[in-house]
């Protein structure tokens, strides 16, 4: 059986999923149900200076569907907890002396000034939790106060704040980073300076997620005015994946620990950040739409799929994916592909077809001897992959590479086993000269 | 239960009061708004989609059950009523499961095909509600037309000439209009009056006029109307009934099929419908399977249907079989009426004789069953009568016995034009009969206009 028990940056639990700073983790009561059900550790709700935040009283979260009306996208206006501080460490102390093998790690936000965090540390120390997370995330609301986000944009502030709080805590520092910035390495590559422990990502994203067309409110709407709140959900992860992946690969940063957040919503999409550089992974919106207990298939679903493929403990598989990301200029422009259909797991319901004939290259009947049937062909298929995105059936269209020595029937010309890039190609107007 | 559960004989009031309110409801209950959003959500959007092709009137499917799914469903409504003003009726009778829904894509994918026929009803029924009228008449053409027979086809195509700014009359032999949707639907598929509030729907549009008791051959003939109007559309339907062909079937007992059906569907109290305590169904199609749930619905304690060939040549369909089933109806095989054995008159039971094929041709083997009987339902069949159009002067041809027309449906007759039941090479099916009235009357409008 697969060891999946986690060690984060010193913070031992005995699963990579923790629950990320947020309304599952803003009370004893909630933490202590996602304990009994199973989740590895917590990182508690955001803690600021009393006294506390207000939060709004009308909506605070607004959403997108899918089918089915299955959540997709997630947004939120909510601030850091509006309840005393006291109470807070209080409870914070008390779970983790009842729960010492999970990890606790406490989520801080105080003002910009070292003073506010030299007062802050001690008390969070004294709660024995396994270390603080910065949040340098939240888009709304505290960034108009100069937290937040406000401080996550700027990489000074970011470097700085990360210094002070290393010099006055003996706890390890975990930096969240927001994702409200043109290139994400610059964020991490400051708390790396500062000398962080680790950086957690993504925060949520600035996001209306609509309008009520009958009073032309934006969404979610407060006594019919809106504000941008932070999105997050499945419809994120690809974009916290990419963050995630260009601060594992980048050559500063490197090596630097990082907690995976952003759509988490099942055990496959914990083991594609992990492949991706993350050390563990922390989760709000799935447990948020389904409870806690969806964290025991995450559990059995990551050790299944380890045992399966021959992975004995995280670290097999953490990182495993970074070696393979690389930039535009250095794919294989000699890969060739082209799209196949299985015609016995065809429907023929010809979404394929219409994709490509409308929008894309023209490379799929719609008929075959006056016959309904849809099939690739190869003369116009560039290998886009939008049939396969677009059919129902998972598995009916297949991409396949084209061998080396075999003619694509589109170009006419031999596939060359050789491997060859937009660097050397001679269109590339600054192509490196051949030898 | 009522207390005259178990009698024998042909009485009424078997039942109890809440028998025959539930067991008349709705067979398929609306979708409602939640429903209808789960379900429309299933829909693929298919291009050139099945379903639409399988649909005789070629509703864009797909584009009707996006509307649904995106909250808009009198954008929807009005994409059924362009291709089929009487969406509504068919989205409650249309044996789906051998039309659009067989055809969807995920029976292929799933065997649970998009439940498009209660979509549709979803649709149509919220822009009826709405009172929602899409359509408006074109400037008057000073162009007229006689419609003969106020069923579906006739509708359809009235509907589609009064769009087109021509004045229609529809003649109607009976007090009703509706055709069949009024006198021979099952009463489980259309209740709460549906189809009288149906007809109000259609020609709300104006510049249609229904004489209801006027009947061709009666008070009307074909050439007076070619004579009058500027053009005629014959939407009569099928009036006759195949005889039984067994000894004795003059007795009392022995009946159609389609006039009882009538005679519940206009009943205002169904306790006050006699029914037989044991009831053969004679028959292998829709009807037989209608007249047989129906009698068990109104109490019958024993209904069973007897076909003279196998499950597999019925005319009703798997679906329409299994609820017969559902509902206790026993349905037999190879058994054909011999001989109606009568007492005092009266059937008291049915003597049925064995059939085979041999050769290609059903023979019957010589051997014989006897089914006790206190009712006997004819469901052998309709057959267009056409004496109503023989009036002086020139005839209207025909084909295997019904009315001959080409692809427009133009009959032989200048002028005349025909749809529904009435024409040979049709399927029997509210849906078709619309398309053709609808077509037809797209082929009366450019005669008269070109
Ligand atoms: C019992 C039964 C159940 C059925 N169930 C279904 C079902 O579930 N689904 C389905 O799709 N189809 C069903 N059908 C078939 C469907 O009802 C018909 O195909 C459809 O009604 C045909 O429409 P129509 O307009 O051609 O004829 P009709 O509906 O028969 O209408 C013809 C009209 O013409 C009138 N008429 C007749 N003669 C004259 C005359 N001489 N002068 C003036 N008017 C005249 C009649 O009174 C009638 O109103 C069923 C049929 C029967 C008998
Ligand atoms: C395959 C693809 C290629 C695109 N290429 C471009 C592009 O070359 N230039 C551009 O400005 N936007 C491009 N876009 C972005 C689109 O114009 C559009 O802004 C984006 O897809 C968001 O709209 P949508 O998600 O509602 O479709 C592209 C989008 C897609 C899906
Ligand atoms: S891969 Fe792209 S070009 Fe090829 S068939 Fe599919 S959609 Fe068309
Ligand atoms: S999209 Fe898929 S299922 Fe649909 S026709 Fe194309 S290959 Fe077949
Ligand atoms: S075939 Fe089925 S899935 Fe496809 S468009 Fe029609 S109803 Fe929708």
């Amino acid at each position: 059986m697969a060891d999946i028990r986690s060690n984060f940056v010193g913070i031992k639990s005995p699963n990579p999923f923790w629950l990320a700073s947020a309304p599952p983790t803003d009370k004893a009561y909630n933490v202590e149900r996602a304990f009994k059900a199973g989740w590895g550790g917590v990182v508690w709700k955001t803690l600021g200076e009393n006294p506390p935040v207000v939060n709004v009283n009308g909506p605070r979260y607004g959403a997108i569907w899918g089918a089915d009306r299955r959540l997709l996208g997630f947004n939120n206006i909510e601030l850091i907890t509006d309840r005393d501080l006291y109470v807070n460490l209080r409870e914070i102390k008390q779970v983790k002396k009842t729960w010492p093998d999970r990890a606790l790690v406490v989520s801080l936000m105080v003002p910009c000034q070292e003073e506010a965090w030299k007062t802050i540390l001690p008390l969070v120390e004294e709660t024995e939790a396994d270390g603080i997370e910065l949040n340098f995330g939240c888009p709304h609301g505290m960034s108009e106060r100069g937290m937040g986000s406000a401080v996550g944009q700027v990489p000074e502030y970011v470097e700085m704040v990360v210094r002070w709080c290393k010099q006055n805590t003996r706890m390890p520092v975990i930096t969240k980073l927001t994702p409200n910035i043109t290139d994400i390495r610059k964020p991490a590559r400051a708390a790396h300076a500062g000398g962080t422990d680790a950086v957690s990502l993504i925060n949520t994203i600035n996001s209306i997620t609509g309008v009520d067309l009958d009073n032309f409110a934006p969404q979610p709407a407060i006594d019919g005015k809106g504000t941008h709140g932070g999105y997050c959900g499945p419809a994120v992860k690809p974009i916290a994946l990419n963050m995630v992946a260009e601060i594992a690969r980048d050559p500063e940063t490197r090596g630097l620990p990082i907690s995976g957040i952003g759509g988490v919503t099942t055990w496959r999409d914990a083991a594609e950040f992990l492949a991706l550089g993350a050390g563990n992974v922390q989760v709000c919106t799935a447990a948020m739409t389904y409870g806690f207990k969806i964290v025991q298939e995450m559990i059995e679903g990551l050790k299944n799929w380890m045992d399966a493929k021959g992975h004995a403990s995280l670290d097999d598989v953490i990182g495993r994916a970074v070696p393979n990301v690389t930039d535009w200029q250095y794919l294989n422009l000699n890969y060739v592909t082209k799209a196949r259909i299985d015609q016995d797991l065809c429907i023929k319901c010809g979404r394929c077809h219409i994709a490509c004939e409308d929008t894309s290259h023209q490379a799929i009947t719609s008929q075959v001897n006056g016959e309904r049937r849809f099939e690739v062909i190869e003369e116009e298929c560039v290998g886009c992959n939008l049939c396969v995105n677009v059919c129902p059936v998972e598995g009916c269209i297949e991409m396949v590479p084209l061998a080396a020595g075999s003619l694509d029937k589109r170009t006419g010309k031999v596939v060359s086993g050789d491997y060859a890039n937009w660097t050397t190609h001679p269109n590339n107007p600054m192509k490196v000269a051949a030898e | 239960m009522g207390d005259r559960q178990h009698q024998d004989g042909i009485v009424a009031g078997r039942l109890s009061a809440e028998d025959y309110a539930r067991n008349f409801a709705d067979l398929h209950p609306p979708l409602d708004a939640h429903e209808a959003r789960v379900e429309a959500d299933r829909c693929y959007f298919c291009y050139d989609a099945p379903c639409m092709h399988a649909c005789p009137t070629s509703i864009d499917i797909p584009m009707f059950i996006r509307q649904i799914a995106t909250g808009d469903p009198l954008g929807s409504a009005k994409t059924i009523f362009d291709q089929n003003i009487l969406g509504g009726m068919c989205a409650r009778v249309c044996p789906t499961e051998t039309l659009c829904e067989e055809a969807c894509v995920r029976e292929e994918a799933e065997g649970k095909p998009v439940q498009i026929g209660r979509l549709q009803r979803y649709a149509t029924d919220a822009a009826m509600a709405a009172g929602r009228q899409f359509y408006e008449r074109a400037a008057p053409t000073g162009r007229r037309v006689a419609v003969v027979g106020a069923g579906p086809a006739g509708l359809a195509c009235a509907h589609r000439l009064a769009m087109h700014g021509h004045a229609v009359t529809i003649y109607e032999a009976r007090e009703k209009p509706g055709g069949l949707n009024e006198y021979g639907i099952a009463a489980y598929k259309t209740p709460g009056g549906f189809a009288q509030a149906e007809v109000d729907y259609v020609t709300a549009i104006g510049g249609i006029t229904i004489e209801n008791g006027k009947a061709l051959g009666r008070e009307l003939s074909l050439t007076g109307l070619a004579h009058d109007f500027d053009a005629v559309f014959l939407a009569m339907g099928l009036s006759g009934v195949n005889a039984l062909k067994a000894q004795g079937e003059e007795a009392g007992g022995v009946e159609n099929a389609v006039d009882y059906i009538a005679h519940l569907r206009q009943a205002s109290d169904l306790s006050a419908l006699p029914i037989g305590r044991r009831v053969v169904v004679i028959g292998g199609g829709m009807t037989a399977i209608d007249i047989a749930v129906q009698a068990r619905l109104l109490g019958a304690e024993e209904v069973t249907i007897c076909y003279r060939r196998g499950k597999e040549h019925m005319n009703a369909s798997l679906w329409e079989q299994d609820l017969a089933a559902s509902k206790g109806v026993v349905i037999r095989h190879w058994l054909q009426p011999r001989r109606i054995v009568a007492e005092g008159g009266r059937v008291k039971a049915i003597e049925l004789e064995y059939t085979a094929l041999s050769e290609g041709r059903l023979t019957g083997t010589g051997e014989t069953l006897t089914l006790k009987a206190d009712q006997v339902f004819k469901a052998i069949g309709q057959t267009f009568e056409p004496a109503a159009l023989n009036g002086s002067g020139e005839t209207v041809a025909l084909e295997g016995g019904r009315i001959r027309v080409d692809a427009e449906g133009r009959t032989s007759m200048p002028k005349v034009w025909a749809g529904g039941d009435c024409v040979a090479g049709g399927d029997d099916l509210t849906v078709s009969a619309v398309a053709q009235g609808r077509d037809a009357a797209e082929s009366i409008h450019r005669a008269l206009m070109g």
